[in-house]
């Protein structure tokens, strides 16, 4: 494949956000070229569960932008299908639905409130009695206190999906570029991004996308206008292949709590899945410990309590592997997607914390919209880069 | 001591592992994959591949090469994916 | 208290336990094993007691794994399960210790080949411990195949178990070519005696030892039935023609080490072209983490020992002993080295095994990731490391974590291979046991852990 050497957007990020941005972009004509610094797909993307939810998300705009993507994953697979044939589109979408379970009298009044707000706004969330969860989910423990059915939840896995779409950036003329990484931006005479420097070369481009991920920050300096994007780490286990244990994505009710609290202690709710090829994941996590990657035992035990509380049966099963990740944190928990009010031709799409597998296909809508001028189907004004949380002052 | 293998009565030693037990018999596979259900036994023999994987009282994914052979264990080939019993 | 930790007691990891331990050091030497010596001492199982002795300060942990290494303040806490193998009562216990030993070790490795999946192909590892630990031959006519001089005592061993070798097909050029040229580059090594043994003892019962050829293909529905040998160009490449069915019911096959790095790269020890870096003390990039044996290159049982006692005394001397360099065991070190890198460079692994895969061959056992699976993946989702290629592939997920696949998938795929090493959890553990307390034995004292010492001569 031959290099490009302009390009209309240069895209620095590889993962899920950044290969759902160029995407869009790509479908609506533009010549794309993405890049990043490590193996494309390799970082945060890699080190998720695949998580396409819309019950965790109490109604607000992060909900509204979750209740759109819900809507445009299976669109953009079939589109990638028709486009680029069944091996690509190979993503192990399943719409398997969630089952939130509380365990205790306690959680169930949060639940059902919750749930209540949900409905209002139009997400199916239905309101199951002990026997009932446990009719769904027959490995269930039998200390169920309060569960709700979402049929709107759905899995996929995200490198196969992060990478179909770059596949299809290639396919319209595109680039994806690994191991490369961008140091700054090049300006014109008005003060408008002009192209991106990459290593010795100078990409000459119309616009860039910061889609960094937990680096958003870092690239976010490096380009001269700084956004406040924090990792937040989580790690997963992942049991031997096994046999249909858990038939929908599962989680504790606190998980709610845990996704929506700012503490940077570590946190630990239940989230227990079956993946295509038999094997259980077992998450969540959450510290904010920097990018610190060292192994802490005490995040896997509490991991492992956690998931055989809910299935018990998991007791006796062998984990064979843990990986981890850093989710990209804003202050308000809010993605930050728009135009950079500082440099014209900067944008961002990043700050989706544990949810940017979900919110892929309309985050890359939603930037497409707005870098062509077409009306958005979701208000972006509480994704906007100027907002007090997000935007830092320009360091001199 | 004695041993069952698939219900069946084996003589076993003191010190042997559940593949020298098996392969002495002359039993070269005790488990089928759960993609292909292929037959497999002993690979490495060492404890790195997980291909001699069986059952061992109840308990899947026991590593035969690895376990060494208790009096009365109760051995079963290991059909794909199993949860313990 | 001075204490060191030593994981694995092969000879790597024996030599180095005595050695902290003569210099007034406790030592926890911790194997999976029942018994000490590790692969290369495989002592039988069946027989009681153990032919090696420990100085009394060394406490050995028999049958454990460890199944994680943790970074704490001034050294590491080794996370352990005792007990029968993947039993699911297993007896956890945590040890901390500001220094560290790693002698895990290497274990085959093997190259697919059409049929290698059947029942009745075994590594040439597998067939030695069979052999020699448990009294039993993996079959009664037996295929030896793959490269290096370990196939000769593979060989022995299985015909000492009653086995009938009915070829050895070495992949590279002879073995005993070299073993009587005494100018030659590995003249006056001191396993030289010992292989000459051992062809004396192939000759004896008239096996054929064939050069520059390889078991290409094993054939059978169920079980192994039969191999084709092939003749090996200079790169690998089956000569055409030159194929020969062999009748045979079991294939030993090894195409030499790969170093166990898991634990290693869990104490975040910089890792090069696939070994664990060292200095003259055996000291890791991680400070007070020491490494020893076929974790630093593969060298054979001698080079592993002498390792084993220059990491002991530096790790014994990082944690407050006197102790003067071991002049003697670094020299052997030295020389072993020299003569660890002619015997590998004698014996490569070249290119050519890619062609004896076909497009159904299975890549990686656990997971069926047939070549054809592999190379669509690759060139379909174009990418370029190793957790992505593991994640679109599927190649690596299974049980074995890429430890039988990884390098060969990363080879074929054209990716750096060190990230199929990276094991968090070391040995697989069940979720109740990980759920688990352990209390933390003995942990390291806050005021000594402040200092950190380097070990230089």
């Amino acid at each position: 494949m031959s290099r490009i050497e302009t390009a209309d957007v240069v895209v620095i990020g590889a993962g899920i956000i950044g290969a759902a941005s160029a995407e869009a972009l790509s479908a609506a004509g533009m010549r794309v070229l993405v890049v990043d610094r490590g193996a494309p797909a390799g970082g945060t993307t890699a080190g998720g569960e695949g998580n396409v939810l819309l019950s965790d998300k109490a109604p607000g705009p992060e909900l509204d932008l979750a209740v759109a993507s819900r809507r445009l994953w299976p669109e953009l697979i079939e589109s990638l299908r028709a486009e680029l044939g069944d091996e690509v589109a190979r993503v192990e979408w399943e719409p398997k639905g969630g089952l939130v379970v509380a365990t205790d009298e306690d959680a169930v009044g949060p639940l059902s409130i919750l749930a209540e707000a949900q409905r209002e706004v139009g997400v199916e969330a239905v309101d199951l009695s002990r026997d009932e969860a446990r009719a769904m989910e027959p490995h269930l423990t039998d200390e169920v206190a309060g569960a709700v059915h979402y049929p709107g939840d759905a899995q996929l896995q995200p490198v196969l999906a992060a990478t179909a779409m770059l596949t299809a950036v290639r396919a319209r003329g595109g680039e994806v570029r690994g191991w490369t990484e961008a140091h700054g931006l090049v300006f014109d005479d008005a003060g408008k991004v002009a192209g991106v420097r990459l290593g010795d070369e100078t990409i000459a481009c119309g616009a860039v996308v910061n889609a960094c991920g937990p680096w958003a920050g870092h690239f976010s300096v490096a380009a001269g206008a700084p956004i406040e994007v924090l990792p937040r780490r989580g790690m997963v286990l992942v049991t031997a292949p096994l046999p249909h244990v858990v038939g929908r994505k599962v989680y504790a009710a606190d998980y709610v709590a845990a996704v929506a609290s700012s503490d940077v202690d570590l946190q630990v709710s239940a989230v227990v899945e079956s993946t295509a090829t038999g094997t259980v994941l077992i998450g969540s996590s959450r510290q904010r410990v920097g990018f610190d990657e060292a192994l802490q035992v005490e995040v896997l035990r509490r991991l492992a309590r956690s998931a055989v509380k809910l299935f018990p049966v998991l007791a006796g099963v062998p984990v064979m592997r843990t990986y981890g990740g850093f989710r990209p944190y804003t202050p308000d928990h809010l993605p930050v997607i728009g135009a950079d009010p500082r440099f014209a031709g900067l944008w961002h799409a990043s700050g989706h914390e544990g949810a940017g597998i979900g919110l892929a296909p309309a985050t890359g809508r939603l930037l497409a919209d707005l870098m062509c001028g077409r009306e958005p189907e979701v208000d972006p004004a509480r994704f906007r880069v100027d907002r007090p949380a997000v935007i830092a002052e320009v360091r001199t | 001591m004695r041993v069952r293998f698939d219900g069946v009565e084996v003589e076993a030693q003191e010190g042997q592992t559940v593949a020298g037990v098996l392969l002495a018999k002359g039993i070269r596979s005790w488990r089928t994959t759960r993609g292909g259900d292929r037959p497999r036994g002993l690979f490495c023999g060492i404890g790195v591949c997980f291909d001699c994987l069986v059952s061992v009282n109840g308990v899947p994914d026991v590593r035969a090469c690895q376990r060494v052979v208790a009096e009365g264990d109760e051995i079963r080939t290991q059909a794909g994916a199993e949860l313990p019993s | 208290m001075r204490r060191i930790v030593v994981i694995g007691a092969g000879p790597a990891g024996m030599a180095a336990a005595s050695a902290a331990a003569l210099h007034g050091v406790d030592v926890v030497l911790i194997d999976a094993g029942a018994k000490l010596g590790g692969q290369y001492f495989r002592q039988d199982a069946l027989a009681a007691g153990d032919r090696f002795t420990l100085p009394r300060n060394v406490e050995h942990v028999a049958s454990a794994a460890v199944w994680a290494i943790e970074p704490v303040d001034g050294g590491h806490r080794v996370h352990l399960r005792i007990g029968p193998a993947d039993g699911p009562d297993r007896r956890g216990r945590a040890v901390e210790a500001r220094a560290l030993v790693l002698a895990t070790g290497a274990y085959d490795r093997a190259l697919p080949f059409p049929g290698w999946d059947l029942p009745g192909v075994f590594t040439a590892g597998a067939a030695q411990a069979l052999a020699k630990g448990q009294g039993v031959a993996v079959g009664d006519r037996v295929v030896v195949g793959g490269t290096g001089p370990f196939l000769l005592p593979v060989a022995a061993s299985l015909i000492g178990a009653g086995a009938r070798v009915v070829e050895v097909a070495e992949a590279n050029a002879a073995v005993t070519g070299w073993l009587g040229n005494p100018v030659g580059a590995l003249a006056g090594w001191s396993k030289g005696g010992e292989l000459v043994r051992y062809a004396g003892t192939l000759a004896r019962h008239r096996v054929p030892y064939r050069s520059r050829s390889a078991v290409i293909e094993a054939h059978g529905s169920d079980v192994v039935e039969s191999v084709t040998v092939a003749r090996l160009d200079a790169l690998w490449n089956p000569v055409q023609g030159s194929e020969r069915r062999l009748e045979a019911d079991a294939v030993a096959v090894g195409f030499g080490f790969t170093p166990q790095l898991e634990l290693a790269l869990a104490a975040r020890c910089r890792v090069e072209d696939g070994f664990v870096v060292v200095d003259a003390a055996q000291g890791t990039s991680a400070p007070g983490v020491f490494a020893a044996g076929e974790l630093t290159g593969i060298g054979g049982a001698d080079l592993a020992a002498s390792e084993g006692a220059v990491a002991g005394a530096a790790a014994a001397k990082f944690v407050g002993a006197a102790v003067e360099p071991p002049v003697r065991a670094m020299a052997r070190v030295r020389s072993g080295r020299r003569f660890a890198a002619a015997l590998n460079a004698a014996y490569p692994v070249r290119s050519g095994w890619h062609d004896w895969l076909r497009d159904d061959t299975i890549v990686c056992r656990c997971e069926e990731i047939t070549k054809r699976a592999l190379y669509r993946a690759v060139d379909e989702r174009d990418v370029g490391g190793v957790r992505s290629l593991k994640l679109v592939s599927g190649a690596g997920l299974g049980l074995c974590q890429g430890r039988v696949c990884g390098r060969n998938v990363a080879e074929l795929a054209g990716v750096d291979g060190t990230g199929f090493a990276k094991r968090p959890i070391a040995s697989p553990i069940r979720l109740a046991e990980l759920a688990e307390e352990e209390p933390v034995e003995t942990p390291i004292d806050a005021e000594e852990s402040g200092r950190v010492l380097g070990v230089e001569y």
